[in-house]
Parts: C-alpha cells; sequence; structure tokens
C-alpha cells in the first residue's frame, strides 16, 4: 500500500479495486479547480494587511451593497418559506387537473439562464410593462428599485423551497394525523401542531438555501434592478466594478467577506440537514 | 337523516381513488373552500412567478414579428455566441461527468474519515457567488494575478479568453454530476461489485458492466442539469470573458450586450434559444423523473 504514506483518507478493509487512483484523482481535481483558486480570494485579503482591508470592507459604498444584498435575499428566503411551503402543501396533499405539469415547471428557475430571467422580469415590471403598467397607477414602482431585486430572488429561490419541504411531507406518516383528529384536535390544530413541526427542518433547509443563493445571485438581478450606488447595487455587481476599474484589492475584500458569510451560512446548512436527516429517521 | 353514508361515500369518490380511503368526510382533509383557496393561491403564485415570465420572452422576442426574430438568430455575432457557448459545454460537461464518476467512486463505494467534509468541499461552487467564481480565476491568472504575469508572457492568455470561460463553466457546475451519484452509489452498497469480483471480473470491467448501467438514468439526470447550467451560466463567465464581440462572447452574455444597445427584440430573439434550452431540460428531466424515478435518487427526488 503505497498510498498509505501520503496523507490520503485511508479507507476501511474493502475487496474493490482503485480506491488510492480515484481518491488521488478526485482530490487533486478538486484542489486544481475549487480550492486553490478560492485560497486565492483570502491570501489576497490577507497580503492587503488588516488595516487596509478594514478600510476596503467599511467602505460606505460596500456596507451598502452587503446591506442590500443580505437585506433582500433575507426577504425574498422568508417569502419563498411562506410560498414554497404552501406549494409544497397543494402538490403533495391535493390533486387538481394540471397538478404534473406545475410540479414539473417548479424547477424552472434551475434550468432557465438566469440572464433571462432577469430580462423577462424587467419586461414584465417596467413602468410600460405587463404588470409594470397595473402597478404605476399605485405608484407602486418594481424595477429599477430593491423591491425587483426581492421579485427576482423570489424567482430564484422557490424550487430550492418545495423541494426540500416536498419529499418530507410527501413521506410523512398520516397516523399521526388520524391520531391527533381522533383526539378531537380540529383540522387547523392538527396541521399547525403536529404537520408543520415536522416541516421545520426541511422549511428552515430550504429557507437557508435560498437565502445563501439570493446574496450570490448576480444574473437575474443586474437586469431589474437598476443598480443605483447605495440604492439598488448589490455586492456582487460592486465586485463586478471593482475589477472594470482595475482596483482588485476592493473586489477581494468584497468577495472574501462574502465568502467568509457563505461559508458560516453552509455550515449552518449542514447542522440543518443533519437534524432534517434525525427528524425523519425518528419519524420513519 | 336516515341515509346509507356507504350510499353517499361511493358516489364521492372521484375516480382513480382507492376505494378504501373513502371513509365519511375524512378529518384528514381541509374543508372544501380552504382546499381550492391554497389550490389558487399556489396556481395564481407559479402563473406570476413561473409562467409569465417565460410567456413575456417570448412575446417580446416576436413583438416586431418573425423577421427580426429570425434575422437576430442568423447575424454572425449571434452565431458565434451559440458556437462558443457549445464549444464550452462540450468541454465543461464531460470534464464533470469524469470527475463526477471518478468522485463517486471513491467516496460511495468505500468507507473512511471525514467523508461529509470531502462532500461538502464538492459542493461548495453551489455556495459561492457566480461572480466570485469568476474572480478566482482573474486572481490566479489575470495580468496582476499569481500565474497570469508568467503565463501571458509565454504567450498564454487564460482569462479575458475562452480558457479562463471553460474553467469558470467547470467551476460553478463542478457538483451536478457528483451529487447526484454519490448518494445513489453509496444506497446501492458494494454487493453487485463484490460478486463481480468474486467471479473473476477485473476492476474496470466490473465498474463497465456493474456500477455504471445500475447508475445510468441518475448520471443522465446529472449531466442533463450540468450542460443546462454551462449554457446558461453568466455571471462567472461574464467576470473572465472580456466581452470580446464574435470572440470571446456566450449567448447569455451577447443577450446581455444586446439588451444594453436596447436591440430589444434582438436581446429576447437570443434569450428564447436559450428559454428553449431551458423547457427541453425540463421536459427530458421530468420524463428521466417519471420513467426511472426509483432509479434515480436514493430517497425522494431532488
Amino acid at each position: 500500500m503505497t498510498f498509505g504514506q501520503i496523507a490520503l483518507p485511508r479507507p476501511a478493509p474493502s475487496v474493490l479495486p482503485g480506491f488510492g487512483l480515484t481518491m488521488g484523482l478526485t482530490l487533486t481535481w478538486l484542489s486544481l479547480i475549487i480550492l486553490i483558486p478560492l485560497a486565492g480570494v483570502f491570501i489576497t485579503s490577507a497580503g492587503l494587511g488588516w488595516a487596509e482591508f478594514w478600510r476596503l470592507a467599511s467602505d460606505a459604498r460596500t456596507v451598502a451593497a452587503l446591506k442590500l444584498s443580505f437585506g433582500t435575499a433575507l426577504i425574498a428566503a422568508g417569502l419563498n418559506a411562506v410560498f414554497g411551503l404552501l406549494v409544497a402543501w397543494v402538490l403533495v396533499r391535493y390533486s387538481f387537473p394540471g397538478k404534473r405539469l406545475l410540479d414539473a415547471a417548479i424547477d424552472l428557475p434551475f434550468a432557465l439562464p438566469t440572464a433571462v430571467a432577469g430580462l423577462a422580469f424587467t419586461a414584465l415590471y417596467a413602468p410600460n410593462g405587463w404588470l409594470g403598467s397595473f402597478l404605476a397607477p399605485l405608484g407602486l414602482k418594481v424595477a429599477f428599485t430593491p423591491l425587483g431585486i426581492v421579485v427576482a430572488l423570489v424567482f430564484i429561490g422557490l424550487p430550492f423551497v418545495v423541494r426540500t419541504v416536498q419529499p418530507v411531507l410527501a413521506d410523512f406518516d398520516k397516523e399521526l394525523e388520524e391520531a391527533s383528529a381522533t383526539l378531537g384536535a380540529t383540522r387547523f390544530q392538527t396541521v399547525r401542531r403536529i404537520v408543520l413541526p415536522a416541516l421545520m427542518p426541511p422549511l428552515l433547509t430550504g429557507f437557508a438555501l435560498a437565502f445563501a443563493r439570493g446574496v450570490g445571485e448576480y444574473g437575474s438581478v443586474i437586469f431589474i434592478a437598476g443598480n443605483i450606488p447605495y440604492v439598488s447595487e448589490i455586492a456582487p455587481l460592486l465586485i463586478v466594478i471593482r475589477l472594470e476599474e482595475f482596483n482588485y484589492a476592493g473586489a477581494t475584500a468584497v468577495a472574501a467577506i462574502m465568502l467568509v458569510i457563505s461559508f458560516a451560512l453552509l455550515f449552518v446548512i449542514n447542522l440543518l440537514q443533519a437534524w432534517n436527516r434525525r427528524r425523519i429517521g425518528l419519524a420513519g | 337523516m336516515a341515509i346509507d353514508p356507504l350510499a353517499i361515500d361511493t358516489a364521492r369518490i372521484p375516480a382513480g381513488n382507492t376505494p378504501q380511503r373513502a371513509r365519511f368526510r375524512t378529518p384528514l382533509s381541509e374543508v372544501p373552500w380552504v382546499k381550492f383557496g391554497l389550490i389558487a393561491i399556489a396556481v395564481a403564485f407559479l402563473a406570476l412567478m413561473l409562467v409569465l415570465p417565460l410567456a413575456a420572452v417570448f412575446a417580446e422576442a416576436f413583438r416586431r414579428g418573425v423577421e427580426p426574430f429570425l434575422a437576430a438568430l442568423v447575424e454572425p455575432d449571434a452565431l458565434s455566441a451559440v458556437r462558443l457557448t457549445l464549444f464550452v459545454a462540450a468541454i465543461s460537461v464531460p470534464a464533470n461527468l469524469l470527475f463526477g464518476l471518478v468522485a463517486s467512486w471513491a467516496i460511495a463505494k468505500f468507507q473512511f474519515k471525514g467523508k461529509s467534509f470531502l462532500i461538502t468541499l464538492i459542493d461548495l461552487p453551489f455556495s459561492v457567488s457566480p461572480v466570485i467564481s469568476g474572480l478566482v480565476y482573474i486572481l490566479l491568472f489575470g495580468s496582476y494575478g499569481f500565474l497570469g504575469p508568467w503565463l501571458i508572457a509565454n504567450g498564454y492568455q487564460i482569462v479575458f479568453a475562452v480558457p479562463g470561460i471553460v474553467l469558470a463553466t467547470i467551476f460553478v457546475t463542478f457538483p451536478f454530476v457528483a451529487r447526484q451519484l454519490i448518494p445513489l452509489m453509496e444506497q446501492q452498497g458494494t454487493t453487485e461489485e463484490e460478486a463481480a469480483l468474486s467471479l473473476g471480473a477485473g476492476g474496470l470491467q466490473t465498474f463497465w458492466s456493474v456500477t455504471l448501467p445500475n447508475v445510468k438514468w441518475a448520471l443522465l439526470y446529472g449531466v442533463l442539469l450540468c450542460n443546462a447550467r454551462a449554457m446558461g451560466e453568466f455571471g462567472a463567465v461574464s467576470v473572465v470573458s472580456g466581452h470580446i464581440r464574435g470572440k470571446t462572447n456566450t449567448m447569455p452574455l451577447h443577450v446581455e450586450i444586446l439588451y444594453n444597445e436596447y436591440n430589444f427584440v434582438a436581446a429576447f430573439a437570443v434569450a428564447t434559444l436559450l428559454a428553449l434550452l431551458a423547457l427541453v431540460t425540463l421536459v427530458l428531466k421530468s420524463a428521466l423523473e417519471w420513467r426511472y424515478g426509483g432509479e434515480l435518487a436514493a430517497h425522494g427526488r431532488h
């Protein structure tokens, strides 16, 4: 066993061949494509020195962009939690004509290129668009405002919530609901006290996934946002602007902050998913 | 009320429902007005968020009729954008397909410490902003980057050229195939492979005629999603492309350029091609789920 000398993971005994080769290739390719390039962001940030990094990070425009990105992503993920739960409930529990088609359409945001989505929402919500022309007389401006960003992010995040809640709800043990009903609970009480608590782990996971995706989203947002500095300029766009100014330090500082928060989110999502699995394990 | 409850019930059972479900009005269902209210809200929400935007793309593309639509598609810059998009996908999808197979063999068929951490690392690109996925290659290969000055001096242009676009696309689509295969192959275990080996098959032969057929639909599913993302990626590619018309413009970037030039009909015309790609992807994906649902994923569908 020669690969035991290098710091490769050592497997439990197995008769299957090829662990050393495939694990070596996996780690090499992973390092070359993902890990080393990502490390570059932190190495560049570290090279700036703490004072310089802090100056770039606390720049008013950067702070405004980060606040906007996280704020709109949070609101959109919240809306998705509500509507995603509702959609998952309707798709799992009821049958109605066109249901399969609707179910298949949920994944559209995964399949539709983000730039196309951005273009479509801008066309819909522009003051002369299909929806914008109805909303304008009401004094409601969606396109080219933070509200437009929320609309785009709701689109992007929707499948995350629906697709995490759906399988758990489908596997939910109906006997629990029957027991609750025989004990005299009203339907509303049963749903609130029995079904919803079981859906909390997948719902929170979906919320976190939608939030994480929304924070970094670029393509669908920049068309509808209007991109006014301090008002509707998202953090990923600020990175692009800094790059176009050849201000690599500025771009890297924003990227490093976003990465740190994303990794923290990823950690939370992993904890949530572990909780999710335990809950399913108990119910099943 | 001397009515036989069973008689009412059979009349109420909608076609296709199993008879043993039938009771008086089951306490496990909501009252009709709540039920239909919820269905109405869900359908309205999905129509507003999913159907309407898709309809808008096609309506805007054909706003001035068929001719300007077709003209926008056969224009040389549009054609070169289509060619570049296909070229980039033709490299990045097979690269991720190979990686997915290799990684899932190592991860799913063996037990070792740090497995879930390794899976998290493979998933990283999902939680990184596409713009940062592009930025990392600029920091590495740009003219002020770590390797850039040396590479450029030796005549290798990586970023603001096609290699950078390919790299950024591989980055953002990295987890798709592996993610689909790992849980399924873990669930399938190693007994079939062990049987093949004990009957004298070689390692590669075992993989080729036992493992691969077991995961073929899941593999196709992963490749399908990987391809949709590879062809449609915008943020990461936009950062590393340099936006040179006819040279480093992919279809999504071409859409943006046309839109920024107020050439809306052309922008939406090219966008319809991408929307069609999404629709074809969804149809194939649904077909796979309906026919081979059980062979696609370990638990549930995702």
